[in-house]
Order: C-alpha cells, then structure tokens, then sequence
C-alpha cells in the first residue's frame, strides 16, 4: 500500500511539474508536438491513399512473361500486386465500320444495319482460327476463358451473355450469334433497348458490355451523324499465347486492312481492381461511422466552463485522430504494412483509443480554483487526474496485450496499432491537449477580467489564495456529477447552442472554407484515382469540340493523328485533290487533306463518312465504366477484387460496306424510319454538352443556395434578436454573451429594490399579488407585486405610541445615525444566536458568514433559547438544560466582545450593550411583558412577529407571545386578534379560511376565521395561483372578521414545532422530535405520525398532489405517501441540515447546510445531481417552472437549468457583490421571485417564463 | 427466385451463417404470428393504461429497444453475410432481407425485454447502477459490441476454439468495461444461455441450420455474441431508464 501511495505521490508530483511546464511555455511545445506528428507521419506518403479506382500497370508485349508469385528482388517501379497470372486476358477487337459512299436513296437504319451484320462473320473467323505451328494446333477454344453457368438471377442476361464455353462478347450476341436472327429481326435497335435497365444503374449496362464502346460512340443510332459504326468483339482468354494472338491478328488484317492505322501494338495494360464496396459492405460501415460521430458528439458534449467549446473540441478530435495516424505512421516506419482495411478498423481504433482521458483532464482542470494562476490551474488539474489517467492507461493497455496474445494475426495487427495508438494519444494529450487547454483558460480569464475590471475598479481584488504545496495530497476530486461552480464573476453566461453554432459558422465562415478544401480535394482525389477514365474523356471532348475534320488533330501527336479514308469503290476521287486549309494543323500531312469534300456537303455531292483512328482507340476500353470489367466477370461470380486482368492491345478492323450490300441486307420494315432530319450545324451539337453541363451546374447552383436558405430558415428563427426566442429549449436565452464576438440584444434582468424598512427583514409571505413582508422592528410592510409600490405600513406613523416601552424612539435614534448600522445589528445578532447553538451543541459548522435562517417563514431558532431567562413552564426547559445560569446581559457581553473584531464598526455605531436592550431582546422583553390589557382592536407592538401569513387581502400575523392577528392589508388595519394562547406563535399556516398555528410549547391551534358579510358576496379576486392554492376569498372592509380557536391539539409534538406547512386539506407539521405528523384540515383529527428521520425536521415540502417531502438534521430526505403514510424513499444528501426543500413533478431539489443543492428523481429516489455552491450562500431555494431553479446566494440569486444543471444566469442584486446572502426566497405567480436582501426586499422579474406560463 | 435463394445461402455457408430450410418455416412463421398477436395485445393493454406517465415512458423505452434491435440485427445479419461477394445494387435489399423475417422482429422483441429488465431488476435489487452512466459510454459499448460481430464474422481463426476463447474475452471485456455489476453479469449470461438453448431447439427442429456446427447443433461463438449483445442492450435500457 505504502508503494502504492509513493507511486501515486510522485505521479501526481511529475505531472505537477509537466503541467507547469506546459503552461509556461504553450507555443514551443504546440510546435514541437506539430513537428513530431508531421514526422511521425511522414511515412504515411508512401502508403498510396484509400481509393476504389483500379490501377494501371503497363509492360512490353515483346517479352512478356507471366509473372510468378513470388516477389523477385529488384523490379523497379514494379507494384506489388502484379504476382502470379492474371485473372483473365482481354483481347479486343475493335472494328469500326462505314457504308461508303453514302448514298441518299439510304435511309438511316442502313447505317447500323450492315455493319452489325458483319460481326457474324468476323465472329466465326475468330471462332474458327487455327494456328499451327510445330508444336501443335492451337484454337480459340483451347485458350479462351471457359465460363459454365451465369448467376442465378440474371434472367434478362441468360439469353444475352454466354452461358458455357467461351467468354465471346459482341453485339452478335444479342441475336444469340445467328445470322438468321438478326436477319429477321424487324428493329434493331428495339432489340438492343430492350435489355437495358430501367432507372438510375451504377454498375455497367449489358449495351455497354456487349459493345465495348460506351454508347454514344458506337453510332448505332438512327441520327448518327458520323455514319460509323464502332464496336468490340471481347475476347477473354484464360492462357496466353502469343503465337496463336499473333497469328490471329496478323489474319484479321489481312481480311480487313486498315490501312492507315498506326495503333501502338507493343503494350499490354494490367489493370488491378481494389476491393469493391458494395452497398452491403457500406451499410455495416456507415452504422459503424454514425456510432462513431455519436460517440464523439456525446463526448465532446461534456466538455464545458471553457473559452471555446468547439476549439476545444476540436482538439480533442485532432488529439485522436492525429494519434492514430501517428500509430500507422510509425509501424510504417517499422517495417509494418498494413493489411487491414483502413476504412473499416479505423472507428473501432478510435473508439478504443478514446475520448475520455481528454474529458477528464479538462473537467479537473476547469474545476481548479479559479483564483489561481493558470499555471498552477494547469498543474493542479494535471496532478488531481494522473492517477486515473495513468491507471486508465495501464488498464487498456493490459487488456490490448491480452488481445495481442490471440495470436491471430489480424487481431495482432490491430493490438499493434492500437498500443501504438495509445502511447502516442498519451503523448498528445501530454503535450498538445494540455497546452491547447492551458491557452483556452488563459484566454477565458483575460476576457472575464475585462469584463470585470470595470464593475470592480473600486474594490479590492480577491485575495489570491495560498498556493497549494506540490506535495500536498491534491483536494478531493469531485464526484462526476458534482457540478463545481465557480466565483459568481466567472460564470459565464450563455448563449442556446443553436445560437452559438450559428455565431461560430458567421464568425468563421468555416462552412465556405470547408466547401471550398472539400471541392479541392475531391478534384484532387478524382484526378489522382481517375476512376472513369477523366483524362481520356476530356481528350475525347476537346477532340470532338474542334471542327470536325481535324479530328483531334490539335491536341494529339502528329503520328496518331486523324487517318484519312480512302473511298470506297465508286468514291469521289476529287474529294482527296481538294485541299482544305486546316489552320490547326501542326504538321500537314497528305493523308489529312483528303476529307476537302467535307466542304461541299450539300450539292449533291455523296458524303464519304470517315473511318479514323486516334488516340482514343487504342485504350477504348478507358472510356468505359471502371466497374465494366467488374461487372462483366461478376456475372459469372468470378470477382476482381484484389486481383488484376491484362488487356491485350488491341485489333483494328475497318470494314468498308458498299451501298449495294446495306441496301440488301435490308429489312423490309426498315424503310419505314423517316430520313433523318438535315443538320443545321456541325458545330452546335458538341458544344451542346457544354451548355448542357452549364445549365445543371446553374439549376445545381440555384438548387444549393435554396437549400441553404431553407436550411437558415429553420436553423435561425426569424425573431432571434429580440426577447425570448420563439422556440427553442432554452427559451430564456435572451442573455448576453460575449465569447462569440457577438452579443446578441441584451435583455438584463434587474432586480427591482423594494425599500423602506429598516432592519432585516424576518418574514415573507405572499399570495401572488401582494407582498407581505415583516422586518425585525416589528414593521409590517405590504407591496404591490406588479409595480413594487408600497401599499400599507403596518403600523402606520400616526399609530405610533409612545406610550409603549420605548423601542420606537430609540429605533428612531438609530435611523438617525446612519445607513450602515441595521446591518450591523443584524451582524450583531446573528453571533449572539450562534454563541448559544454553541452552548447547546447543535451540530453546526462554524462559518465566517452569517448563519442562513433555517426556515423561509419564521426566524432563527435563538428566540426557543429565549425562553430559558424566562420562567417557563418546564417543558421548556427540556430544551436547553439551564447552563450559564441567567446572566443573560453578562452572556450577551461576552459575545460582542468575542465579535468585535470581524465587526469594527460595532462598538462605534452601537452606543453599549448594557445602555439599552440588544435588539434581538425586544422579542424577550415583549415576551416577559404580559400581554397588554388592551382591546380587541389594539394591536400589540413590543412583541415580535414570528410568523406571517397572506390570503386574499388579509395577513395573519403571529406573534411572540402567542398573539394571533389579523390584518387587513390594504388599509393596514387591525381586523381581530385573538389571544387564546401564550405560548409564541413559530408558524403559521392559511388556508381557505382556516389558520392554523404552531407553538412553542409543541401545541397546534386550529382557528376558524368567519367572515360576517353584510353584502353577502365572498368575491374572487385574481386567477388561481399556480401555487395550487385554492383561491383566495377577498375581504371587503366591511365584512366582521372573527378568528375563533377551534381544536387545540396540546401536545401535537413533543418539542417545538419548527415548520408547517398545508396543502390539498392537510396540514403537516414537523418537529424537534423528529416526528413528522399530518392532520386533516377539516377536523383537525392527526392522520399520521411519520417516524424516520433521527433528527429533528427542518423542512417540508407538500403540494397538492399529495406528494410530501421531509427534511432533517440529519440530513436525510424522506418522501412519504400522504394517503397511506408510507415512507416511498430514503436517501441521505447532506452532511448537515436540510435547509429547504422543494418539488416539480420529476424531482425533489434539497438544499443543505453542505451547501449543496442535490437533485432527486422523484419516483426513484435517486441522485441525479448535484451542485456544489459557494460557501455560506443562502439556502434558499424556489422553482419557477418546471425546469427552472432559483436559489440564493451571496447578494445575488441565480438561475438554473434543472434539465442539465447548467447556470443560466446569475442576477446580482445591489452594487455591492457581496454583503448579505439571501435567506429567503419567495416565488410569486406572475414569475416573479422575491427574496429578502438585508434591510430591503429585491423583486426580480423573469420576463421569457413568463411568456411560457402564458 | 428459388435459384437465387439458394445461392444466397450456399453463399453464406461460406461465411459462417445460419441458414435456413424452407420445411419448418412455415411453422415457425404462424408460431411468430401468434407472438406477435400476444404482443399487441399486450401492447393495446398497455396503451390503455396510458393514463400513468410511467406506462408511457415505459412504452416508450421499449419502443426505442425495440428499433435498436430491429436495426442491429439487421445490419449484423449483413455483416455476417456478406463476405467477398460483389453486390449488385439491385439486390441489396433482397440481400438486407434475405434472412427470414421474422428474425428482425424477434431480435427486437427480446432487445426490448432485456433493455426493460436491466434496470428492472437494478431497481429490486436495491443498487443503481452508476457505473459510467453516460451517452458517451452507451455509445462506446455499441461501437465495441459491433466490432466483436465484425471480428467474429471476418476475421480468419486457425481453429473454432480459438474464435470462441477470443470472442469470449473480449465479450468479457465488454463486461468490464462498460458494466461491471453483477446484476448486469447474471443477466448477461441467462440472456446467453436461453438464447443458445433457444436457437438449439430451432437448429433442432430444423428451423435453422448452422454450416458448421461444433457446439452440439451451433456455433460455439454463439453464447459470447448473445452475452455482450445481451450487455449492450441492458446498457441502452439503463440509460434510457435514467
């Protein structure tokens, strides 16, 4: 263990250093880290990039050997699949054919008819050709590729393709290779369209396959311009011979000269085909692909309290993925050859190497105190982390290793890559990752300092914290769902991310630079593979575009140039003496000029079509699909993935038919074709195709910039720079936010300070549309919650008396002095209750901020120990045993003395603690007085209100000595007051027209209020809350209000009664003794004692779904089923009180004295959160909608997202940031909140939830 | 047709998958009818009930199970079919569906029922499960499960015990990595074995037919796959349950 601990030490220590490190210095390590991932993957160039188009390898006919499977030594720029005999040899025959001279008495179909024709009998010259020579016969049949069976399922090609013996395509076979067939086929081109598929195919059609030509220039056609017709005869042999070849080629052109044809015969051309992806393959892949992007997409989700999400994101992206080009770089490097298919381990290697290291280190690194150094932020998060990271590495690597010893040799090679993959992930996040981060942290400080320095020129900066030891035991690493809030200037505020990507995209214009390296790449990517022959293709369009007689002249060498035709018999031998200038030419020769007829087309004169020889023809097969030799060999299951065939050069053949011949060969039914129309230009069909491409290249233009339209239609909502955006998840996103460089319109929320009384305020209550608020002097104020005017003071000035004990002149005396003094009061007394829960050993953490008041309604429990001075009943004194004796102004003494120092402005302001009664003894002495014989009507001023109530326009008020009143609001008059009991009234609870009161002394009174009206009307004011109260009757001044005490429970609780609460005709109270009991409002009959905290109860949440909540001492949460009194959960959440509870109808949201605020799922009972506060923030909390939480805080509240836990926005109540925390918080119906601040009450309105209630 | 489906399957004898005869397909069709009739009833129930949001949530989670399974088993069915075969874009589809169709819904079905019992039998053993519990794992645990059907579908073994020890510690693996309960851990390996003696019984009643068989009528790998199927599937249903 100890080694355990000293490893853990020094790791921590080391990567303490190395974040240092890398924060000091950010651009020399940045550039190295380039560097050396620019080195490590260097190799890579030489690997050739992943690509489906086939590769070409070019060798001498002359000595041709086939090559053998072994690698031999030294080939030169030999590739390495060229090993062992191709998978078949291809030896073309391209025949082009012409009825020359063109008569007009021909009508179209003879163009195409004869030529066809011909290919029977070329077929069975081939077919029949034999070669002798000493060794033996050799034929066709011996050599040719023997194919037995198509696949099944080609049906429209059974009767086309071959389906035994030699591989032979030509177009005879659509006629199965009989002359008779074709003879009496009445249309031919019927025939030949009848087997191509219908729609959109990828894969080579049979016309195609059977031609050899792609289709638009084999010229079989009715509006054939050029009167030629090309087509291939294939012939697929198995073995090779060059005699036999040879032989059969000298044969051919013997028969059919082509005289000027000056094709290269001395290449052959290897073709290798890669593995093909199917769409069967594709869909594994792409599911595999999305995994992936989901994967990153949840990942990088996390990443969060940063500059700039996406730049850090994008690191972490490229941390990955450079790591893994590192890995194939180096084992390249190390004689390594990657066999795997790159495409498809590539996101399981990610997915392996992983995201999270990076996650984890920028989550411990944000989670650092922000008043540190970046620096030392750095190195402390580095040095909180590196045991996990290192144990996490240790694990995988473990479990990769494992993997290695499979011994399969695949799995092998992606263990290998993957260890590789990992040290050098590690190596990056080292040093990369952490010192991308460290710039982003610098920068976000920079821009909050900015930020800040203004509002803060005057106060004195935080006071940087002690800096940690190295060797300090690094603080405990929060749990993975607390959220680590930072000091309230560090919160940023945020933007909906709709919003930001839309800012990032604008700021950047990254969409129009990806578009752009996208479009180069993909040229570069077409031009490098060249999958369907773009070059050749080109060559023939730029050859095809220049006039028609040069023939390509201009751009090819002279020696391939057009070759002339000579006339067939009967030709016009004054075509060849013409000359026709041709300014293109480079090199005239005499063949060339031979096509002068050309220029007189129209007079009468017999058109000669061409017949020429280019470029083109030697490598026809280029122009076809790349997938023709693919497809042509899958039909008989015969695949060319990884393998590679040899093309033959091919034989020329050019067939001159005479007029006479096509006229004989004619079908009956062909004359029935109408000539085809005459051709206006020459010219204007070629340069069709460009204006063609042109047109859709505009409408695909046009096409995008809608799409795009669209696309921002829907991504920016119209309205998104005013209040609130229309839709959206967070709708209160009208929030400022610089960090995009753009700062939408800002709508600031600001808090709206109620003023007037003069102490802190002890009491709140509401009922949505006006405010009731009670100050410790005693002063009942009531307020406007839509304007924030004062409506009554309660008493009124003119009541004043001075007939009472005095506390009024001198409250006056203290008006007088000076601004600062309330709150030095408060700060006085605060210490005073603290020196007693001291004394009588709650379990209580000693803070240097003022204690929160434990409850929302009534005060701080100091007045219980009031009681002990007094002489009490007995009861009481079970509470605290009677320890100093009642020396109580020598105690009160003791306790400003022991204060004075954090308060130095006390004993200047405070004239003494002996000259007159402390403050907080107004309640005491109120209490000791006897309560005042006075009348009904008479209100009682020296004792202090405890508890407050507001319904309709009446406030109860209860008071210290057990005084129950009645007030109306908005005259601020004394409706009735009952005084049944004496013991100090500590909550109070309104409902319909009930009252219900808690005590001191643990006894529960239940009041009826009975309103005499004299109009008889109860009217309804206002809508019903969205508190799910009942509706508040109103009454008018002139009703008779009379409280009667109706049931007095006398020993509800065996200790005092700290909250109440009703809701949905219960009333639930809860007490010292940690008992929870619930009454029925009615009858005030108990329904319930609920046992199972072992503390006493602070909070209490009920609403009127029933669902009630209670919080301890203890800690502990319950919720109880209020119709059985079962106990549905039981969690434990917080070391130390439960300050405040509160429901939605998904979760229960507690706040403790821990300081944090823990979020529950409501059926299951289980953490789903939690947020650690600052320390000594309020404990207040409030639910504004379902997804919005409130809570207090040191002089300012905050808003949250209860989805996601994220801060929305933290509203700052007065100038001075810090001063008094919020102890309570009030949400009011028109989402509003109010919350005690100090001496005064700050309303804060929230405008865009309000826009959702309605 | 006929033809086709043949070689279709004479293909995938090549490639290690269940093949099927056309005898006792029938049966086992109007036995999965009848399934199916049962779950919609069940599902009609439910609807009913529909008043309580956990019903709905609950149907909800199944439905997404459900579409998880349906997805994954067919695209693992193509995985294994497809190997060193050159596709015609036509046939695709017929190849997505080549296997029987009832095989998607069953996937499915038991998807659903394993995602809703995960977190089920978490709740009554009274421990949550908090390992790790994020999108960004989930989805991990997918990518990987998915990577063990590639490797056992394309990788070439010298021998069939050395695919399944292979298989059976990375399916380990998954485990550790992305579970590690032992709730998570026995049902894993309940989900296996009902899942293998189920396909038994099938190959058995010559419902299915396996090319090679060395585990009694199937595959010895065929447990490790249901186990870390089994694994992921708990994964998403917790997730979804949170």
């Amino acid at each position: 263990m100890t080694v355990r601990e000293r490893l853990r030490e020094k790791i921590s220590a080391a990567f303490y250093r190395h974040g240092l490190l890398c924060a000091s210095y950010p651009v020399p390590i940045i550039l190295f880290t380039s560097a050396s991932i620019l080195a490590c993957c260097y190799p890579l160039l030489r690997l050739p990039l992943p690509g489906t188009g086939p590769v070409e390898f070019t060798t001498r006919v002359r000595d041709y050997t086939v090559p053998s499977h072994e690698p031999q030594g030294d080939l030169g720029e030999q590739p390495d699949w060229y090993r062992g005999p191709p998978v078949a040899y291809i030896q073309p025959v391209l025949v082009k054919a012409a009825v020359s001279p063109w008569d007009s008495t021909l009508v179209p179909v003879d163009v195409f008819r004869s030529p066809l024709g011909r290919v029977f009998s070329l077929l069975e010259e081939i077919r029949n050709h034999v070669h002798d020579d000493g060794s033996g016969i050799r034929s066709l049949e011996a050599l040719c590729l023997q194919v037995t069976d198509l696949l099944p399922g080609l049906r429209r090609m059974q009767r086309v393709l071959p389906e035994h013996g030699c591989l032979l395509v030509s177009p005879g076979n659509y006629w199965q290779n009989q002359r008779e067939l074709f003879d009496s086929d009445p249309d031919l081109l019927k025939t030949v369209h009848q087997h191509e598929p219908k729609g959109l195919h990828t894969s080579a059609t049979l016309r195609d396959l059977l031609f050899g030509v792609p289709v638009k220039h084999t010229g079989v056609s009715l509006y054939s311009r050029k009167r030629v017709v090309t087509y291939t005869i294939t012939m697929v042999l198995g073995s090779y011979d060059a005699r036999f070849l040879s032989s059969l080629r000298a044969r051919l052109r013997q028969l059919h000269p082509s005289v000027n044809c000056s094709l290269r015969e001395d290449h052959m051309v290897h073709v290798h085909f890669k593995e093909e992806i199917g769409m069967a393959e594709l869909i594994p892949l792409v599911t595999t692909y999305i995994i992936l992007f989901a994967y990153i997409y949840f990942s990088t989700r996390k990443i969060d309290m940063v500059k700039s999400k996406w730049g850090l994101a994008l690191a972490a992206v490229v941390t990955v993925l450079s790591s893994l080009l590192m890995s194939v770089g180096l084992c390249t490097l190390f004689g390594l050859t990657p066999t795997l298919n790159g495409g498809e381990i590539f996101p399981y290697l990610v997915v392996v190497i992983g995201l999270e290291n990076v996650l984890v280190l920028t989550k411990s690194v944000v989670s650092t105190p922000v008043d540190l150094e970046v620096k030392l932020r750095i190195a402390q998060g580095l040095s909180n982390e590196s045991w996990s990271i290192m144990k996490n590495m240790a694990t995988e690597l473990c479990i990769i290793l494992i993997g290695y010893f499979t011994l399969v040799p695949a799995i092998q090679e992606f263990c290998l890559f993957a260890v590789v993959g990992l040290v050098s992930d590690f190596f990056l996040q080292m040093f990369f990752f952490t010192t991308v981060l460290s710039i982003d942290i610098r920068r976000m400080e920079l821009a909050d300092l900015n930020r800040r320095l203004p509002a803060e020129a005057g106060m004195p900066l935080p006071k940087p914290g002690p800096l940690r030891p190295r060797e300090a035991p690094p603080p405990p690493r929060p749990s993975p769902h607390t959220i680590t809030l930072q000091t309230p200037a560090f919160r940023n505020l945020r933007l909906p991310k709709r919003l930001r990507v839309v800012y990032f995209l604008a700021r950047t214009r990254l969409a129009q630079r990806f578009i752009m390296v996208g479009t180069v790449i993909w040229i570069g990517i077409l031009a490098y593979t060249d999958p369907a022959g773009l070059r050749t293709y080109l060559a023939a369009q730029v050859s095809e575009q220049s006039p028609l007689g040069d023939g390509g002249a201009g751009g090819l060498p002279p020696h391939l140039g057009v070759a002339p035709v000579f006339p067939g018999p009967g030709g016009d031998p004054v075509g060849t003496l013409s000359v026709l200038p041709a300014p293109a030419e480079p090199t005239p020769l005499p063949e060339n000029q031979s096509q002068g007829h050309h220029g007189a087309p129209g007079e009468g004169v017999p058109l000669v079509p061409q017949i020429s020889w280019g470029a083109e023809d030697e490598e026809g097969w280029r122009r076809l699909s790349f997938r023709h030799w693919p497809s042509l060999f899958s039909y008989y299951n015969i695949t060319l993935a990884k393998r590679y065939i040899s093309i033959l050069p091919v034989i020329p053949i050019t067939l001159h038919l005479s007029p006479r011949e096509a006229i004989e060969t004619r079908h009956p039914q062909d004359t029935r074709h109408p000539p085809p129309p005459s051709l206006k230009t020459n010219d204007l069909p070629a340069d069709l195709t460009l204006y063609k491409v042109a047109a859709l290249g505009l409408a695909a233009g046009v096409l995008l910039v809608l799409l795009l339209f669209c696309l921002y239609r829907v991504l920016c909502s119209r309205n998104y720079g005013q209040n609130g955006v229309a839709h959206g998840r967070r709708r209160r996103g009208d929030l400022p936010c610089d960090d995009y460089g753009y700062s939408p319109p800002i709508s600031e929320i600001s808090p709206l300070l109620l003023c007037g009384h003069s102490m802190d305020i002890e009491c709140l209550a509401s009922d949505g549309m006006l405010l009731a608020s009670c100050c410790l002097a005693g002063q009942i104020r009531v307020w406007d919650t839509q304007t924030g005017d004062c409506l009554t003071v309660i008493p009124k000035h003119g009541l004043r008396r001075s007939s009472s004990s005095g506390c009024w002149e001198q409250r006056d005396g203290w008006d007088a002095v000076g601004v600062a003094e309330p709150e030095n009061l408060g700060g006085g007394t605060e210490p005073g209750g603290g020196v007693f829960d001291e004394g009588e050993g709650y379990p209580l953490r000693r803070r240097t901020t003022p204690r929160p008041a434990l409850f929302e309604n009534q005060p701080d429990l100091t007045p219980l120990i009031d009681t002990n001075f007094d002489s009490q009943p007995p009861s009481h004194l079970l509470l605290t045993p009677p320890r100093d004796g009642f020396d109580f102004g020598g105690l009160v003494e003791k306790a400003y003395l022991e204060h004075e120092p954090p308060s130095p402005g006390l004993t200047a302001s405070y004239p003494s603690p002996l000259s007159g009664p402390p403050p907080q003894r107004r309640r005491s002495l109120g209490y000791i007085q006897p309560p005042a014989p006075q009348g009904q009507e008479t209100p009682d001023w020296e004792s202090a209100v405890w508890a407050m109530e507001l319904r309709g326009n009446l406030i109860a008020a209860g008071r210290s000595n057990g005084k129950l009143e009645l007030w109306d609001a908005v005259e601020g008059s004394l409706r009735c007051s009952n005084e049944d009991g004496v013991s100090g009234i500590t909550a109070l609870a309104f409902l319909n027209n009930r009252i219900v009161a808690a005590r001191l002394d643990g006894s529960l009174d239940f009041f009826t209020v009975d309103i005499n009206k004299p109009l008889g009307l109860l009217q309804y004011r206002g809508p019903p809350g969205r508190s799910n109260m009942p509706p508040s009757p109103c009454y008018s001044s002139e009703d008779v209000i009379s409280c009667q005490l109706t049931r007095s429970v006398q020993c509800a609780h065996q200790k005092p009664i700290t909250v109440l609460r009703a809701a949905a005709g219960r009333v639930v109270t809860g007490s010292q003794d940690h008992t929870v009991r619930v009454y029925r409002l009615e009858d005030s009959c108990c329904l319930f004692t609920l046992q199972g905290h072992s503390g006493g109860i602070t909070a209490i949440y009920i609403d009127q779904t029933m669902v009630l909540a209670s919080g301890g001492q203890d800690g502990a949460i319950c919720l109880w089923d209020v119709l059985t009194g079962s106990r549905v959960s039981h969690v434990y959440g917080h070391r130390g009180d439960v300050t405040s509870l509160v429901c939605t109808t998904s979760c229960v949201i507690s706040s403790g004295l821990d300081d944090l605020i823990c979020i529950w799922d409501r059926s299951t009972g289980i953490k789903l959160y939690s947020i650690q506060q600052e320390v000594g923030c309020g404990a207040s909390l409030g639910v504004i909608s379902e997804s919005l939480l409130v809570t207090g805080g040191q002089g300012c509240v905050s808003f949250w997202d209860l989805n996601f836990g994220d801060l929305l926005q933290t509203v700052y109540l007065g100038q001075s940031s810090d001063g008094q925390g919020v102890r309570q918080l009030v949400v009011l119906n028109n989402a509003a909140i109010v919350c005690d601040f100090g001496s005064e009450l700050s309303l804060v309105y929230v405008p865009s939830v309000l826009e959702k209630l309605d | 047709m006929p033809r086709l489906e043949e070689h279709c399957w004479s293909r995938s004898c090549a490639s290690r998958v269940e093949s099927k005869t056309f005898s006792g397909g029938n049966w086992v069709a109007s036995r999965a009818e009848e399934m199916m009739s049962i779950v919609t009833t069940v599902l009609s129930n439910a609807y009913g009930s529909l008043h309580s949001v956990r019903a709905a949530h609950l149907i909800r989670r199944g439905l997404v199970l459900f579409t998880v399974g349906v997805v994954l088993a067919l695209v693992l069915n193509l995985l294994q079919l497809q190997r060193n075969v050159t596709l015609f874009p036509e046939e695709v589809m017929a190849t997505l569906f080549s296997s029987a169709w009832w095989i998607p819904p069953c996937c499915g079905t038991a998807a659903a029922v394993v995602g809703l019992l995960y977190p089920c039998i978490d709740s009554h053993l009274g421990e949550p499960h908090k390992f790790k519990r994020e999108w960004a794992s989930v989805m991990r645990c997918i990518a990987v499960f998915v990577g063990i059907n590639h490797a056992s579908a394309k990788l070439h073994f010298a021998n069939n015990a050395q695919l399944s020890l292979t298989l059976a510690a990375l399916s380990l693996g998954l485990w550790w990595m992305f579970d590690r309960s032992r709730s998570g851990f026995g049902l894993g390996i309940g989900t296996a074995f009902l899942a293998t003696v189920i396909t038994q019984l099938l190959v058995y009643n010559g419902v299915y037919q396996y090319t090679y068989p060395d585990f009694l009528y199937v595959r010895s790998w065929l447990p490790c796959i249901f186990f870390s199927g089994g694994v992921t599937v708990g994964n998403i249903g917790r997730q979804l349950a949170m």
